[in-house]
């Protein structure tokens, strides 16, 4: 069952600069009960996409076009107020960065969540909020005693887990997970994918993954879309994704994390820096660090195009994939990029990968 | 089953609803023993910092000494403040130098320095404490609002704050006691009126740096309205800082008060320690009667003192870097 549907969402900020195209065009479906993988570096537009969903933007940051269906209606009808009283964490919850400053210092962690269930529960009594927020600690593998401590008496983990802990309290439909394991190490950021995994099936929940970490996406998500310079450039299930990928940018992102089964491998980075998304030309916005990039792919914005089952890719050259895997594979290709990139390069922009 | 807005609510994990059926009247107490042990925890916090730091504590004795007297004044004065005393000999007692009768003197009416003192206590800690209170009251949410909402609804409240900035204390307070009548009330309303300029400023400065801070988006995510996040979440956040100025507007009001009384303006009804120097001053006392002018003189400098004192230690509250400086 489709539970939410982006239909060509355009989130632009507005700056002195000009519009910063930071979602462009963005086309998803997420399934009740499936997990998608939002990829892409930082300033891809990863966290402009999911928080347009709860309009949890800045001021200067505006829906410009497109739709977000979600059980049948467009949010981007909503009014603000619906959308505080009928969408956020009732239906759309979302697990933010950094958990540790996501709580309210001056307030215990279960003193939160109490006020979330209630906030949206009014008819909860205080004794089954309580208990409430004592069994989602019970399910999160804290000790349910901890409720009653303050954010600063959490380890990072545990902050995490708390922070989950209050996503689910009101049951949502959605979750958005923003980077939820960044700041984790990976013993502890693997428990707690799994954690996420079983309690999702349990409160039968969606998720959006937000991350750059293209190991916690393979492991953790349905589908995989990746996201370049404000535009959705790949799009299809999670196996397609890591073993077939066919837009240079993901086939790149692939090079730059290591695959531990393999020995004596050496990481390969994109050449470049993150695009400027203000009012930008026409054009693949990938191209400048492409090291496929041809003619075209200057001059004209490539449409997404799609390939068997559902494969979206957003690249002129997306039919010879078979063949830029394989360049792709070797390290002289991306650095022929960079090296004829150099001169127009601040001394400062090296490589960077995420 | 298509799913559709706002049923959510059932996603039931049976447990939950079991155990809170199971819960009892114990976790209903606990609940509100949750809630007395926060304060606690608030309380043990300005206890530590008090206990580490003498000045405070000196700071904290002498208003509680001040406050006592005050507070029991009608009954431990020597003499009534207003009572014309008579020497053995029946005449007026005017201006007489400390003795034994009358530890502080006389006035040139004959009436009793040291009863006036400690009745003209009550006048500056009423004043004090009550101008500060609606001072910090009305800067909290000025600079609450201001910070908060930002736009044209802070260029408004900043440029309001600017003007109250602009106007000259004194004379200000002077007019408008004057317009209001030299009541109490009225003096106290006239200084809040004023006051409460610095503290909005630096509330809304605050609250700027809280707004953005990660737990205000999670309280938005969560689906808390404007009014919700302002008083409940960033309020505790920023209410140390109101606390000390709050002390410190306890101080300015004091020396306020005095002034007005100084100048004449203050109620004629109500003895305090300015109008006692407004008193010796009409009375071209105040050059040689030092023991009707330096004991209210004093007073005032050394309640201001004490309060300044407070306002350093809870100062060590709001600011942990100056807790662990030593």
């Amino acid at each position: 069952m489709t539970l939410l549907e982006l239909d060509d969402l355009k989130t632009y900020y507005r700056t002195e600069d000009g519009w910063v195209q930071a979602a462009d065009g963005i086309n998803l479906e997420l399934d009740e009960n499936e997990t998608l993988g939002l990829v892409g570096e930082s300033g891809s537009g990863k966290t402009t996409v999911a928080k347009s969903l709860i309009k949890l933007l800045p001021d200067n940051a505006e829906i410009v076009d497109g739709e977000i269906r979600y059980k049948g209606a467009d949010l981007t009808d909503l009014s603000m107020r619906e959308i505080r009283n009928r969408i956020r964490w009732k239906e759309i919850s979302m697990v933010p960065q950094n958990a540790m400053n996501g709580f309210d210092p001056v307030y215990t962690v279960g003193n939160q969540i109490v006020e979330a269930i209630q906030v949206h529960e009014p008819e909860t009594s205080d004794a089954e909020a309580w208990g409430r927020a004592r069994d989602l600690f019970d399910e999160l593998g804290l000790d349910e005693d901890r409720v009653d401590d303050y954010p600063h008496q959490f380890s990072g983990g545990m902050a995490q887990r708390a922070m989950i802990a209050l996503a689910l309290a009101v049951k949502p439909s959605l979750i958005l997970a923003d980077e939820p394991t960044t700041a984790l190490d990976v013993v502890i950021q693997d428990r707690i994918l799994r954690t996420i995994e079983e309690l999702q099936d349990e409160f039968d929940t969606a998720m959006i993954m937000i991350t750059h970490d293209m190991s916690v996406v393979s492991e953790s998500c349905d589908t995989i879309a990746v996201m370049y310079g404000g535009r959705l450039v790949e799009y299809a299930d999670a196996d397609t994704i890591i073993k077939n990928p066919r837009h240079p940018y993901t086939l790149g992102l692939r090079n730059a994390f290591p695959d531990i089964t393999a020995d004596d491998q050496e990481l390969i980075s994109i050449p470049g820096t993150p695009p400027d998304v203000v009012d930008p030309d026409e054009g693949c916005r990938f191209a400048p660090r492409c090291p496929f990039a041809e003619e075209e792919c200057w001059e004209e914005t490539p449409e997404p195009r799609e390939f068997d089952d559902g494969h979206i890719v957003e690249c002129h050259r997306a039919d010879e994939a078979p063949l830029l895997r394989e360049e792709a594979a070797r390290k002289e290709t991306w650095q022929q990029v960079a090296e004829t990139e150099e001169p127009a390069q601040s001394p400062a922009g090296g490589a960077s990968d995420d | 089953m298509e799913p559709s807005l706002g049923d959510g609510g059932d996603l039931t994990v049976a447990e939950l609803d079991r155990n809170a059926e199971t819960l009892d009247a114990t976790d209903q107490a606990s609940a509100r023993s949750r809630l007395i042990e926060s304060g606690k925890r608030t309380g043990s916090m300005l206890v530590d910092v008090f206990r580490d730091d003498r000045m405070g504590q000196a700071g904290l004795a002498i208003l509680l000494v001040f406050a006592l007297t005050g507070l029991f004044a009608p009954l431990v004065v020597p003499h009534e403040p207003t009572e014309i005393n008579r020497g053995d000999d029946g005449t007026t007692l005017r201006l007489d130098a400390p003795s034994a009768e009358h530890p502080l003197g006389t006035t040139n009416m004959g009436r009793d320095v040291l009863s006036q003192l400690m009745v003209g206590a009550r006048v500056s800690l009423i004043v004090g404490f009550l101008a500060a209170f609606m001072a910090v009251t009305i800067g909290v949410n000025v600079g609450l609002i201001s910070g908060y909402y930002g736009g044209w609804v802070d260029d408004l409240l900043m440029r309001i704050t600017d003007i109250a900035y602009g106007l000259p204390f004194l004379p200000f307070v002077i007019v408008l006691v004057f317009l209001m009548g030299p009541s109490l009330l009225s003096i106290i309303i006239v200084i809040a009126l004023l006051l409460w300029r610095s503290t909005a400023r630096v509330i809304r400065s605050q609250v700027l740096s809280h707004k953005q801070r990660p737990y205000v988006e999670s309280a938005q995510a969560v689906g808390a309205s404007n009014l919700r996040i302002m008083y409940r979440h960033i309020l505790p956040n920023v209410l140390p800082l109101a606390f000390l100025y709050g002390a410190f507007s306890v101080a300015w009001a004091v020396i306020a008060e005095a002034s007005i009384a100084f100048l004449g303006f203050g109620d004629p009804a109500m003895m305090s320690w300015g109008q006692m120097l407004f008193e010796a001053y009409t009375a071209d006392a105040i050059r040689f009667a030092w023991w009707w002018v330096v004991p209210p003189g004093v007073s005032i400098m050394i309640m201001v003192m004490s309060v300044f004192f407070i306002g350093r230690t809870l100062e060590r509250v709001t600011n942990p870097e100056l807790r662990h400086a030593e």
